[in-house]
């Protein structure tokens, strides 16, 4: 509960924007303009991906704050985890032969 | 039930009912990402599914795709300007930022759309492939969020110039601050598994 209207320069904001802005365009100039293969560029700009939302989710939703700021993170924690179920095993299962028949 | 009110906490975290009801918000988000994580798995199988038609590189336009990423991302960081002002009691930078925020939201909208027109005259639409289908489906949800909440966040506007900032117009204000940041963080997926991903394979 450290917000209080007392700041008068919204500096974690700021922050947040700026480094947002560089992971978007670091991302881009990776996929871009760089010959590394796919598989890597992939590995790169997704955790970039993740930085960033990470990020967001703490410099501009305040994850954290208020008296149910540990449930928020555990809630959001369950939901990466139902993502990487959802989105990786959709993807493993549909994709690595276990479907062709 | 509004009975206790901490008027040493921020305005939308006064009393107990406003502060479920922002707890009860982020569980709804946590549903809006299990949702966006189907759309995103269907997406993943089927991203080279052409059947014949026009592939990534034939219809994604980088350029536009950055405009429209650099316009979500600013409006995310003007609404967090919004918010914030909202904490120093300012109403009418409050209103000001959220109006900025919003016209930010209709310029994305207006590229999205664009970019749907210019996808369809080049024979790419729902209908043409796997891989069409799925995008549309991912984009025109996240789009229609979008859409949702400019309507939404116009409303919240017009309580806030009439009742002015009270404990419930903050709460009001707040949870749909998180709802915008939330749609902005789908797009750095979306940015990053649909858009870059189509342009380097």
């Amino acid at each position: 509960m450290e917000h209080h209207q007392s700041k008068s320069f919204p500096i974690s904001h700021v922050i947040g924007f700026v480094v947002s802005l560089v992971l978007t365009f670091a991302a881009a100039g990776i996929a871009l303009k760089t010959n590394l293969s796919f598989k890597v560029i992939m590995w790169i700009i997704g955790s970039l991906a993740v930085i960033q939302a990470g990020m967001q989710l703490f410099m501009f939703m305040h994850l954290r704050e208020g008296e149910h700021g540990k449930t928020n993170l555990i809630n959001m924690i369950y939901a990466v985890f139902m993502v990487i179920v959802i989105v990786v095993g959709s993807i493993w299962v549909l994709t690595s032969g276990h479907a062709s028949h | 039930m509004s009975a206790k009110v901490d008027t040493s906490l921020p305005l939308e975290y006064q009393t107990e009912q406003d502060r479920m009801n922002i707890l009860g918000f982020w569980v709804f988000l946590g549903a809006e990402i299990v949702l966006f994580a189907t759309l995103f798995g269907v997406y993943g199988v089927l991203y080279e599914r052409f059947a014949g038609g026009p592939t990534h590189k034939d219809i994604f336009v980088i350029k536009d795709v950055m405009i429209q990423t650099v316009l979500l991302l600013t409006s995310s960081f003007t609404m967090g300007i919004a918010i914030f002002e909202m904490r120093r009691h300012n109403l009418k930078g409050l209103i000001t930022w959220l109006v900025i925020t919003l016209a930010l939201g209709a310029g994305f909208l207006f590229m999205e759309i664009n970019e749907f027109i210019h996808y369809a005259h080049e024979g790419a639409t729902m209908q043409t492939s796997a891989f069409l289908s799925s995008l549309f489906v991912l984009l025109g949800t996240h789009g229609a969020h979008v859409t949702l909440g400019i309507g939404w966040a116009t409303m919240v506007i017009i309580q806030l110039l009439k009742r002015g900032l009270t404990p419930t117009t903050a709460r009001k204000t707040f949870i749909i601050g998180l709802y915008w940041h939330f749609l902005d963080v789908v797009w750095i997926f979306i940015f990053t598994f649909v858009y870059l991903k189509g342009l380097v394979a």
